[in-house]
């Protein structure tokens, strides 16, 4: 059980750069994000952020996971989390095993 | 000394930081399973690239980031080349900054350093789950750290467990389990469909997400996306007449 020098700095440099963008959000100025434009515009910010972050693999990696995606987001419209969790795991499965 | 809290001082008297806390911790249960497989999965890559499990132990527990934990031993080199992996940890997380400016501000009733602490166990999931909160009961510490200790601890675990028992593990992708992100993420934004401009917005960051994909890597296609669809709720925002979008 040992640490390699080389690998610490790594993982401080890692954890450095992660703890940098975590706070960030805290140190922006609390006045400007009381306007209600910048409030509409940040109630944007989890719909955008989630969007961007499954797009590529719901839109651009195959049918398969493009049809997992669109059976995840009818389940998700009705059924918890987990269900839509099942759901999309199954679907994903199913069609790649059926060779899309 | 350790009085009890008086209940007639909380906010809302139904409400207790134990009964925050286990729902927080419930709320989060879904995600932390589903992420089980990629912790043993990169606890079994990073062995692979030579590191030892007390290394895979340091790294889960001060990066506690699972994409750019996967992206750098993805780079991985011997030895390690810290200024690079810093920078591509640095872009992955890019998304925790809008992450976080949104999130602080239903941490108004959080002590500055218990905001400070929050903010630094900030992760995709307890993000969105803290934001789902947000908007409906209102987020009390006790909740954030039932969602964001628990999936602290598991992924510490399992990330050490897939060191420890090797690259014996077959491929996520075999039994479907690499879409349970995706479908995790589905679900939240399902939850976020009644919000102004829902789907102008999220039609336009998954189609920059896309497009941007095809130019530079993931991470940065991803903030380039996310970008994109804050852009054009700024816009919208700027087009109602002002005062409108503080009732929605």
């Amino acid at each position: 059980m040992s640490v390699d020098l080389a690998t610490l700095l790594a993982i401080l440099a890692m954890a450095a750069a992660t703890i940098a963008t975590r706070l960030a959000g805290l140190v922006l100025p609390a006045a400007v994000m009381a306007r209600p434009r910048v409030r509409a515009t940040l109630e944007a910010v989890p719909a955008a952020v989630l969007a961007a972050l499954i797009a590529p693999t719901v839109l651009a990696t195959g049918w398969a996971e493009t049809g997992a995606a669109v059976a995840a987001g009818l389940a998700a419209l009705r059924l918890p989390l987990l269900a839509v969790v099942a759901i999309g795991v199954a679907a994903a499965a199913g069609l790649r095993a059926a060779g899309l | 000394m350790p009085t009890p809290p008086d209940p007639s001082s909380a906010p809302d008297p139904g409400r207790t930081a134990r009964g925050d806390w286990l729902a927080g911790a419930a709320a989060i249960a879904p995600a932390m399973v589903a992420m089980i497989p990629f912790a043993l999965l990169l606890g079994a890559l990073a062995t692979e690239k030579g590191l030892s499990p007390l290394e895979v132990a340091l790294m889960s527990g001060l990066v506690f980031a699972g994409g750019s934990q996967f992206v750098a031993l993805d780079l991985w080199t011997h030895p390690a080349a810290w200024a690079s992996l810093g920078l591509a940890a640095l872009l992955v997380n890019l998304r925790h900054v809008l992450m976080g400016a949104s999130i602080r501000r239903s941490m108004g009733d959080f002590h500055p350093l218990v905001r400070v602490l929050a903010l630094l166990l900030l992760a995709d999931e307890i993000w969105a789950m803290a934001e789902r909160r947000a908007a409906g009961r209102g987020l009390t510490p006790a909740y954030f750290f039932g969602l964001a200790v628990t999936l602290y601890v598991g992924w510490l675990f399992w990330t050490v467990l897939g060191a420890v028992v090797g690259a014996r593990l077959g491929d996520p992708a075999a039994y479907g389990f690499d879409f349970a992100f995706t479908a995790i993420f589905i679900g939240l934004l399902a939850g976020f469909r009644r919000a102004p401009a829902f789907w102008p917005v999220i039609a336009a960051s998954a189609l920059a997400s896309v497009a941007a994909k095809t130019l530079v890597s993931g991470p940065v296609a991803i903030a380039a996306g996310a970008a994109t669809g804050v852009a054009l709720a700024a816009l919208l925002a700027a087009m109602r007449p002002e005062g409108s979008g503080a009732a929605a």
